[in-house]
């Protein structure tokens, strides 16, 4: 007889026009570390939010420690014993470590608010958990991981019988995770179960006991992890199996078209030089903050460069905005689509034209029919799922909203394509689509410089691998040449 | 298209569409124009109705201009001080021989500097907007007195009075103008690659940058419009009551800025249409002409008038609200 904390019967909730979870029954075993797993819009979203009482099921039964329980709100949910560690932290940022830790649940002594009791307690937990730090720092002064382990303490914090995190590691370097995976193996022997979605299947191999696999709203499979292999568990997600995960075959590389020499920014980057081909991609691997980023931005102008020089097809050019990057025929898929790759709120159409706005104009004026059709174009040639061109950007899954993001480049039909972090929190249906537009614009000529921190990846895809450490080039790799071992050698 | 999906496409629509806020607030005006029409039959008379319109437009104009600002996601409330150093600007320039029109677009120019400066102050020393605009509040009122020493301008040519209290078949003058602001505004925002870089700045400022828009630039653009609208609108102002007063618009930026927000732009910005602006800015002059028709105290004026602002705005969030 399994002793199950969580089971979930036949959870059906629809949405105008969609049904977001159809008939959906998975058991948690107690004390398990359970995976979920599936493509965005699968449903795992809409399952965390009607465990954490955000969304109300039509239908269904939730029963927590054998108990039927209706979570009517949030707060319902945490008291009962549910806690969620979302992506975008919900924390006061000013506010101490230990408050925060505290908050809405503070601890007092008397009528007064037992500061020193909050501090310890704060204090011995961290340490617990293995990750010690000082309990009076603003939160808004820790780093992303840190942060993360505060928002984990928080949730542990109010009798926490499952804790559900939502991709907890799509912001961390690999040393961050390895440290986060140590704190959950402790919750874990500590009696708390715990939900972990995540896009990356290797995560869920190393640190998971039960893995769930949800597709289109529907559950396919539930099964311990050692029993599925990692191609199973893709061609679950995906409802197919994916004969190739990385469309790439060697190509010969054409001219010379950019050449950076000796790019160097006070403090973040030092002497990089390298050369990018006609028809490349050229793979940059390097830890998150080595200065990936920041040797893109300088190169198009978006931050200064205090020395180096800049070579487009052999003439030097001075590219000190974005704006004159954009004109010599660069362009940028930043890292963060929310934050600067789309206008959330603006519609589908109005972000494709945003950077080629000509295409849609006449002389100075904007044509909303043209707009429209250009986008409808894109739209079937990046096959963008969306309801209609007219729909804000906002409501579209991550997958849809870096293609819209990179159909604005594709419009403006740049040579040089800087992508950074292409695929990161995308599905990997997404994925593979994203990989075969690499390839395809390759074979139009055009080139590809490709940022990432999945070394698959970055192997799979490129010509080359440029790998930056410290902002320095630690070393550049030939494809064949590149192995995880050896980038992450190079890294650190 | 099965019936259910058009019902959601309906209720979508509704919910977020800038049309749908537009026609919510046109109701409100409607509802209100009813009632008073049957409270006080005489706001239907064409002279009264022609006097509110032309009491209103100068909030129009000016909200107008504020409303570009609010859609970059900033705010601009030294506008009340622009359109009173512009009102007295224009007077003494003409009281010193100048003719209308080099006068008005002096007076417009100087309301432009005056958004430049605003301008400036966010972009490149990165002060909240609020605070620049706070400060030049100050500062723009402050010339307004030591340019008049504190004393009305008067004694201007009747050509003065000609943009406030002209008419054109019937029809007052600062009407015209309310029109061919909102006409040139709803081409310019909605129309020109301008415009449409406005929104999307308004949406996600980083994003445009790295879309290869000179975000700068186009910020301090925005303040310059506000400023050269509050001038306009200053002007239309103290020609209405033939004397240019320091004081003029002590105040006044907070209705130009209600009428932007009653008429559903969103304070974060990348919402908003210049409709919905004139039809704030009507609810406004409808309200104020009810109280006077229907002979309510000019203390509760004011206190009427908050009421509005919230329960329109109360309104409008609860039709996005809806599930």
């Amino acid at each position: 007889m399994a002793d199950y904390i969580l089971e979930l019967k036949n959870i059906t909730k629809r949405f105008p026009g969609v049904t977001a979870l159809d008939q959906v029954s998975v058991s948690v075993n107690r004390g398990d570390i359970h995976a979920l797993v599936g493509e965005n819009g699968a449903g795992k979203s809409t399952l965390i939010k009607v465990l954490a009482g955000i969304y109300h099921p039509e239908e269904g039964e939730v029963f927590l420690d054998g108990v039927r329980t209706v979570f009517r709100t949030p707060s319902e949910s945490q008291q009962k014993g549910i806690s969620v560690v979302h992506q975008e932290f919900k924390m006061s940022e000013s506010l101490s470590v230990a408050e925060n830790m505290f908050l809405g649940n503070l601890l007092y002594k008397g009528r007064l608010v037992d500061w020193k009791a909050m501090r310890l307690q704060a204090d011995r937990m961290l340490r617990d958990l293995g990750v010690p730090m000082d309990v009076d720092t603003p939160v808004e002064r820790l780093s992303v991981a840190q942060k993360q382990m505060v928002e984990i303490c928080k949730a542990v914090n109010r009798n926490c019988k499952v804790l559900i995190m939502d991709e907890p590691s799509a912001t961390l370097t690999e040393k961050e995770q390895a440290l986060m995976f140590g704190t959950v193996r402790k919750l874990k022997a500590g009696g708390v179960t715990v939900i972990y979605i995540s896009h990356r299947l290797e995560e869920i191999f190393d640190l998971c006991d039960t893995v769930t696999v949800l597709r289109d709203g529907a559950h396919i499979a539930t099964k311990p992890v050692r029993d599925v292999t990692r191609d199973e568990l893709v061609s679950m997600m995906v409802g197919r199996t994916v004969t190739k995960e990385y469309p790439r075959a060697g190509t010969q590389p054409g001219e010379v078209v950019l050449e950076a020499r000796g790019i160097s920014r006070k403090g973040v980057l030092e002497n990089i030089s390298f050369q990018l081909r006609r028809g490349e991609v050229l793979g940059i691997a390097g830890l998150v903050g080595s200065g990936r980023t920041e040797l893109a931005r300088a190169l198009l102008g978006i931050d200064r460069m205090d020395r180096g020089e800049v070579l487009l097809r052999g003439q030097p050019v001075r590219i000190d905005t974005f704006r004159k990057a954009i004109k010599s025929g660069l362009s940028l898929v930043p890292e963060d689509r929310k934050s600067q790759g789309l206008v959330q709120i603006a519609a589908v159409s109005r972000n494709i034209c945003m950077v080629n706005m000509d295409a849609a104009a006449s002389g100075f004026v904007m044509s909303a029919a043209k707009e429209r059709e250009i986008s409808r174009e894109y739209v079937d040639k990046l096959d963008i799922s969306t309801p209609s061109v007219d729909t804000e950007t906002q409501y579209l899954s991550g997958g849809n909203q870096q293609k819209v993001v990179i159909a604005k480049w594709l419009l403006e039909d740049s040579d040089i394509i800087i992508l950074d972090e292409p695929t990161r929190g995308i599905d990997v249906g997404a994925k593979s689509e994203i990989y075969n537009l690499i390839v395809s614009l390759v074979a139009q000529g055009k080139s590809v410089l490709m940022i990432s921190s999945e070394l698959p990846e970055v192997i799979g895809m490129s010509d080359r691998v440029l790998v930056i450490h410290e902002g320095r080039l630690a070393g550049e790799l030939a494809r064949g040449e590149a192995t995880q071992e050896r980038i992450m050698s190079l890294c650190v | 298209m099965n019936p259910q999906d058009k019902k959601t496409n309906l209720s979508l629509w509704y919910r977020n569409s800038s049309a749908a806020s537009t026609l919510t607030i046109l109701l409100i005006l409607l509802l209100m124009s009813t009632a008073l029409a049957i409270a006080a039959p005489a706001f239907l008379k064409a002279s009264n109705l022609l006097s509110t319109a032309r009491n209103f437009s100068a909030i129009a104009v000016a909200g107008i201009g504020v409303s570009v600002v609010i859609l970059t996601g900033n705010i601009d409330i030294s506008i009340g001080s622009i359109y009173g150093l512009a009102g007295v600007s224009v007077a003494m320039l003409m009281k010193s021989g100048w003719s209308l029109v080099p006068a008005v677009a002096a007076g417009m120019a100087v309301g432009g500097l005056c958004g430049l400066a605003n301008g400036l102050l966010v972009v490149y020393l990165r002060l909240p907007s609020y605070i620049a605009t706070l400060g030049m509040m100050q500062i723009v009122r402050g010339v307004c007195y030591i340019l008049t020493q504190g004393y009305p301008v008067s004694g201007m040519a009747d050509s003065f009075k000609w943009i406030g209290q002209g008419e054109l078949m019937g029809v007052p003058l600062p009407i015209y103008f309310m029109v061919l602001f909102a006409l040139v505004f709803a081409v310019f925002r909605n129309r020109t690659k301008t415009g449409r870089r406005i929104f999307a700045l308004g949406g996600n400022e980083e994003a445009t940058r790295i879309s290869g828009v000179n975000t700068k630039a186009l910020k301090i653009l925005c303040f310059v419009l506000a400023g050269v609208c509050a001038a306009f609108a200053g002007v239309i102002n103290a020609s209405k009551v033939g004397v240019a007063q320091p004081t003029a618009g002590n105040g006044f930026e907070m209705d130009a800025i209600a009428s932007v927000i009653i008429g559903g732009s969103s304070m974060g910005g990348g919402v908003g249409t210049v409709t919905g602006t004139l039809i704030g800015a009507a609810i406004m002059g409808v309200l104020r002409n009810a109280l006077v028709l229907l002979s309510v105290e000019s203390y509760w004026q004011t206190l009427v008038m908050g009421v509005v602002i919230i329960s329109a705005v109360t309104i409008d969030q609860l039709r996005k609200a809806r599930r």
